[in-house]
């Protein structure tokens, strides 16, 4: 969870500086630019969301199943693509999304956060970056699992 | 009823026991699903980023089958069945998008130029909209021997109801799968994590996290007094059923809650028992059928 105590490091000067906090528990770095706008826009194209429409309510980040595993609640992860922080795309919560579309049918805003969150993994993705690796797996595990999992899995979280 | 059924990959291998109970007791219904010819994977997950066209060709050429087979009078209907939950998302939402955008369609046509041009017009349905369609009163006029006395908890997982449009029932309370049990003659366990996710994909490379989703929706079920849990999806069956051996290393207390597909319980109250395919699951559940009287002594 994202409960950590958020430390200013520079001074606020709206014009020309970046602003930077980070954030204790989960030592992302917070960054305000005056120029945001380009990753925003980049992630609203791919994901097809408009994500002015986000007001914060947390409605997705309540009924997420998987939150005890990810290091910014889903509801977050909205908020820093409106402010253009690309440093998102650091973090956990974008691999540990399962796709389940809880977030989908709970938005009040008519957002589809599963699509913001396959933006933000394809946005990796597309850069030469897997997340999983077959070879971690041993061959009794790969014999195991049924296909329905192994490629899904590999589909989500590989290029 | 002649239907286009598309198997995906699972059903031939892990879940062989829900092919074969679902084509018999469909068949015992009057649905007869004829499989697609020269099928491919689905891709098992829909492309939500909206430039990832590539995607949505494996999805649509199972879609161009379907519409051959129609021509070809194989069949008589343009809706194709399903029976993975994943295989019905997956195919309804690649329709879904090239229906709605003439340029995707376009493209998708020049890129697949061998094969022949896709028109719309195939529709995706789960099994369990179509026995909707028939009517429970039909399908509980068949039950053979009802299942009186046995406790199931349906569970649906996210694909069937999820994304909102893409769903077969009510996102919130779904109650397709409960009327099917009431018609088959079973007691309905409702448990609140019916629509819970149950870890999916991440079972592969994050067992542990898959596992303790999987812990939370079983164990509803053991303290609802379930005496299994019945759902759709070979996935869900995987995380719920197959992955009980890491639940059991995590959660000591947690002994074994049998998981069954829908069409297997179909099968045994159509009196179709060689179709049941119950010895293909683990944790078995004929104990707790044989229990309620429910099983001839040779399976």
């Amino acid at each position: 969870m994202f409960t950590g105590k958020i430390a200013l490091k520079k001074r606020i000067n709206y014009d020309t500086e970046v602003i930077e906090m980070s954030l204790e528990r989960s030592g992302l770095p917070l960054r305000f630019k005056p120029d945001n706008a380009s990753f925003k826009a980049k992630v609203e194209e791919l994901s097809g969301e408009n994500l002015d429409l986000c007001f914060q309510c947390g409605a997705c980040s309540s009924g997420c199943p998987m939150t005890d595993e990810m290091d910014l609640l889903p509801s977050k992860v909205i908020r820093y693509v409106q402010l253009g922080m690309e440093e998102v795309l650091e973090s956990k919560t974008i691999w540990v999304c399962s796709t389940c579309f809880n977030c989908q049918v709970r938005c009040p805003r008519g957002i589809d956060i599963a699509n913001v969150m396959e933006a933000l993994r394809q946005l990796r993705l597309r850069k030469k970056y897997d997340h999983v690796s077959l070879d971690a797996l041993k061959p009794e595990e790969l014999r195991e699992l049924p296909q329905i999992a192994l490629i899904s899995n590999l589909r989500k979280l590989t290029a | 009823m002649k239907f286009p059924y598309y198997p995906g990959c699972t059903l031939k291998t892990t879940a062989k026991n829900f092919e074969a109970s679902a084509l018999a007791s469909a068949g015992a219904l009057g649905i007869e699903l004829v499989e697609l010819p020269r099928w491919n994977c689905c891709g098992t997950v829909h492309s939500l980023a909206k430039d990832d066209l590539m995607h949505y060709l494996a999805p649509i050429r199972n879609l161009i089958r379907v519409e051959e087979m129609k021509e070809e009078r194989l069949v008589e209907e343009k809706r194709v069945v399903t029976l993975c939950a994943m295989c019905y998302n997956t195919l309804k939402r690649a329709n879904a998008v090239v229906r709605e955008d003439a340029e995707k369609m376009e493209k998708v046509r020049e890129i697949m130029e061998k094969e022949t041009p896709y028109g719309g017009k195939a529709e995706v349905v789960h099994l369990l909209e179509v026995l909707r369609d028939l009517g429970w009163s039909k399908v509980a006029d068949r039950v053979e021997r009802p299942l009186e006395g046995l406790r199931v908890a349906p569970y649906y997982g996210c694909l069937l109801l999820r994304p909102r449009g893409f769903g077969i029932d009510d996102v919130d309370n779904p109650q397709v799968m409960e009327q099917l049990m009431k018609a088959l003659g079973a007691e309905v366990i409702d448990i609140p994590f019916k629509t819970r996710c149950c870890g999916t994909y991440h079972t592969v490379h994050m067992k542990e996290v898959a596992a303790e989703l999987a812990h939370r929706i079983l164990d509803q079920a053991v303290e609802a007094g379930a005496d299994m849990v019945v759902l759709s999806c070979p996935l869900c069956e995987y995380n719920l059923a197959g992955r009980q051996d890491v639940i059991r290393r995590l959660f000591r207390d947690f002994d074994s809650m049998p998981v069954v597909y829908f069409t297997q319980l179909m099968a045994l109250a159509f009196g179709l028992d060689k179709a049941t395919g119950f010895e293909q699951n683990d944790p078995d559940p004929r104990p707790v059928l044989r229990e309620r009287g429910l099983l001839r002594e040779e399976l």
